[in-house]
C-alpha cells in the first residue's frame, strides 16, 4: 500500500476544510441574503416595504412570538429554500430529460468552482486562506467562468421551447460578446501587477496601495497618479462586462420577462430553479470577490498589521486573520449592494444596444487602454 | 501526479473520447468532447502545467466547444440522429487506428530514450507563464508575430465574407 503513503492527507484535509467552510459558511449564506437583500432595497427604491415579517420560527418550540432581528424579515432566505426543496419537482414532458436535469448543475459548478483560487484571507491557523494558490489565478477564473455558459444554452435548448431557446441563444451570444471587453481589461491591471496570481495581485497593492485607491499604502507617487487613469478605465468596463457575465440588469435580456416570460428557466420549477437562481448569485458573488482583488486591494485594510505564518496561530493573529477575512467579504457585500442598487435604477438595453455597446465601445476602449498603459510603464518611472 | 489522479483521468478522457465517436446524437458528442478536453486539461495540471490547462479550458471547452455546440443546436439536426453505422467505415477506421497505434509501438520500440524516466527538473517550482511568454518574446518572436498578423487576416476575411454573402 505503498501509494496511499504518497497521497498528501494533510493537504487534501486542509483543502477540503477550506472549500466547505468557503462554499457553505460564507458564499451560500451570502447568496441567500443577497436575495433577501435585493427584495429590500427594492423594496427601499420603490418606496414599499419588502419582506419584514418572517422571523426564525421559534414558536414551534413553544415560545410565544418567532425570533425577529434587526430588520426584521430575515427568516425569509430560510423559508424560501424551504419552498424550493418542498416543492413538486416536475419535468415537463417535451423536454428532453437527460439535459434538462444536466443544465441546472452545469450553470451552479462552475460559479463554485471560480471560489477555488479566491484569497479570501490572509493566514490562519497555520494555513494560507486561499484553496489552491495558483499562478493562473485570473486565467483560471475566465476559463471557469466561460464553461458556464453550457448550463444556459443547454437548459434552453433541452426545454424544446421557444421562449427558452431565444434566452439561452441571446446568453450565450452575451456571454462570449463580453468575455473579450472582460479579459482585455484585466489586462491592464496584470501589465502593472506583472503577474497573474492572484496573491500576489494583492501583495502588490499591499505594498503600493490599492490600484483604485492608490493613496491607501500612505503615499502617493506621481506613475501611481498617471497609472490610475488605466486602471480606472479598466475598472469601468470590467464592472459592466461583469454585469453582462452574470445577466444582471440592465443587460438581463436572457431573462427578459416582458419579452421571454422568463427566458432560459421558463420550464423549470422548485430546486432545478432554485439551482440556476444560486448559479448566478455565485457567479455575481465571485465575479464581485473578483473586482476586490483585482482592484480594492483583496482582504488588505489599510494602516493595519499583517499576521505572517508564524503569527497566525497566536490569539492576535487568529483574530487579525478572522478580520481579514470579513474585509474581504465586507468589501464583496459592498459590490453586491451596488449590483443590486444599479438593478433597480438603470431600464435593461435593447439587444442591438447591447452588442454595440460591447464589441463597438468597450472592446475599443479596453484595447486603446492597454497601449496607454504599457506606454505610462515604459516612460514614468 | 499522483498515479490514482493520472489513471482516473486518462480512463475518463478515453472513455468520453470513444463517446464522441459512438453517440449518434451531435449534441451528446459535443459535450462529450468537452468533457474529453476538461480530463485533458486536468491531466496538463497535474504535470504543474496550469498555464496549458487552463488555456485549453478556456480556449477549447469555453469557446471553440461552444460555437460548436450552438451552431448544432440551432440546426437541430434529427436525421443525423438515425443513421446508422456504416460498416465499411468502421472497418477502415479501426484498421486505421490499428496502424497507427502498431507504428507508434514500433517507434517506441527502437527509441531506447522512451524507456527511461525524464531527469528530474531540478526546481521546486516553475513559473510556466513566465517561461511561455520569454520564450515566444524573444527566440520566436518572428513566428509569433507572423501567426499575430496571419490571424488578423484570417479574422477580416471571414468578415468581409459574410458580408458579401448578406448582399
Amino acid at each position: 500500500m505503498d501509494f496511499l503513503n504518497d497521497i498528501p492527507w494533510m493537504l487534501i484535509a486542509a483543502s477540503l476544510a477550506k472549500t466547505l467552510f468557503l462554499i457553505f459558511g460564507v458564499v451560500l449564506p451570502i447568496v441567500s441574503y443577497t436575495v433577501y437583500a435585493e427584495r429590500r432595497v427594492s423594496a427601499l427604491i420603490q418606496d414599499r416595504l419588502g419582506p419584514n415579517r418572517t422571523g426564525f420560527p421559534i414558536s414551534l418550540f413553544g415560545f410565544e412570538k418567532d425570533l425577529q432581528l434587526f430588520l426584521g424579515g430575515l427568516g425569509q432566505p430560510v423559508a424560501d429554500a424551504m419552498k424550493f426543496l418542498l416543492k413538486e419537482e416536475f419535468t415537463p414532458a417535451h423536454v428532453n430529460k437527460f439535459y434538462f436535469w444536466l443544465a441546472p448543475v452545469l450553470a451552479m459548478v462552475p460559479a463554485l468552482s471560480t471560489l477555488a483560487v479566491l484569497p479570501f484571507g490572509n493566514f490562519l491557523f497555520g494555513q494560507k486562506m486561499v484553496v489552491a494558490d495558483v499562478n493562473v489565478g485570473i486565467l483560471y477564473v475566465f476559463a471557469v467562468a466561460s464553461v458556464g455558459v453550457y448550463g444556459i444554452v443547454l437548459a434552453g435548448w433541452s426545454s424544446n421551447s421557444k421562449y427558452p431557446f431565444l434566452g439561452s441563444i441571446r446568453a450565450s451570444s452575451q456571454m462570449i460578446s463580453y468575455e473579450l471587453s472582460l479579459g482585455l481589461s484585466a489586462v491592464p491591471v496584470l501589465m502593472i501587477i506583472g503577474n497573474l496570481n492572484l496573491s500576489e495581485a494583492i501583495q502588490y497593492q499591499i505594498d503600493n496601495g490599492w490600484l483604485l485607491l492608490p493613496f491607501t499604502d500612505g503615499k502617493l507617487t506621481l506613475r501611481e497618479l498617471f497609472l490610475w487613469i488605466p486602471v480606472f478605465v479598466s475598472f469601468i468596463i470590467f464592472t459592466i462586462s461583469m454585469f453582462a457575465e452574470t445577466n444582471r440588469l440592465p443587460f438581463d435580456l436572457p431573462e427578459s420577462e416582458t419579452e421571454l416570460v422568463a427566458g432560459y428557466h421558463t420550464e423549470y420549477s422548485a430546486m432545478k430553479f432554485a439551482l440556476f437562481f444560486l448559479g448566478e448569485y455565485a457567479a455575481m458573488i465571485a465575479g464581485s470577490s473578483i473586482i476586490v482583488v483585482l482592484f480594492l486591494g483583496g482582504w488588505h485594510v489599510p494602516f493595519l498589521p499583517i499576521n505572517t505564518l508564524e503569527s497566525s496561530t497566536t490569539p492576535a493573529g487568529i483574530a487579525l486573520g478572522f478580520l481579514h477575512i470579513t474585509a474581504f467579504f465586507a468589501k464583496v457585500v459592498g459590490i453586491l449592494i451596488f449590483f443590486i442598487w444599479v438593478r433597480w435604477t438603470l431600464p435593461r438595453f435593447r439587444f442591438d444596444q447591447l452588442m454595440k455597446l460591447g464589441w463597438l465601445y468597450l472592446f475599443e476602449i479596453a484595447l486603446v487602454n492597454i497601449f496607454i498603459t504599457a506606454a505610462i510603464l515604459a516612460w514614468v518611472k | 501526479m499522483s498515479p490514482i489522479l493520472f489513471w482516473l483521468f486518462t480512463a475518463l478522457m478515453l472513455a468520453f473520447g470513444v463517446s464522441v465517436i459512438l453517440n449518434r446524437d451531435p449534441v451528446a458528442s459535443a459535450l462529450s468532447l468537452v468533457a474529453s478536453f476538461l480530463c485533458l486539461a486536468s491531466l496538463f495540471v497535474g504535470l504543474d502545467a496550469f498555464f496549458i490547462g487552463v488555456i485549453q479550458i478556456l480556449v477549447y471547452a469555453g469557446a471553440v466547444m461552444v460555437l460548436f455546440l450552438f451552431i448544432i443546436m440551432l440546426l437541430d439536426l434529427k436525421a443525423e440522429k438515425r443513421r446508422s453505422f456504416n460498416e465499411f467505415a468502421l472497418v477502415g477506421g479501426a484498421a486505421v487506428s490499428a496502424l497507427f497505434v502498431a507504428g507508434l509501438l514500433k517507434v517506441l520500440s527502437v527509441f531506447p530514450a522512451g524507456a527511461q524516466p525524464f531527469p528530474a527538473l531540478g526546481v521546486a517550482k516553475l513559473d510556466d507563464v513566465r517561461l511561455v511568454g520569454i520564450t515566444l518574446f524573444t527566440r520566436f518572436n518572428l513566428p509569433f508575430q507572423t501567426v499575430g498578423v496571419l490571424v488578423l487576416v484570417a479574422s477580416i476575411g471571414v468578415i468581409v465574407l459574410s458580408r458579401r454573402q448578406l448582399k
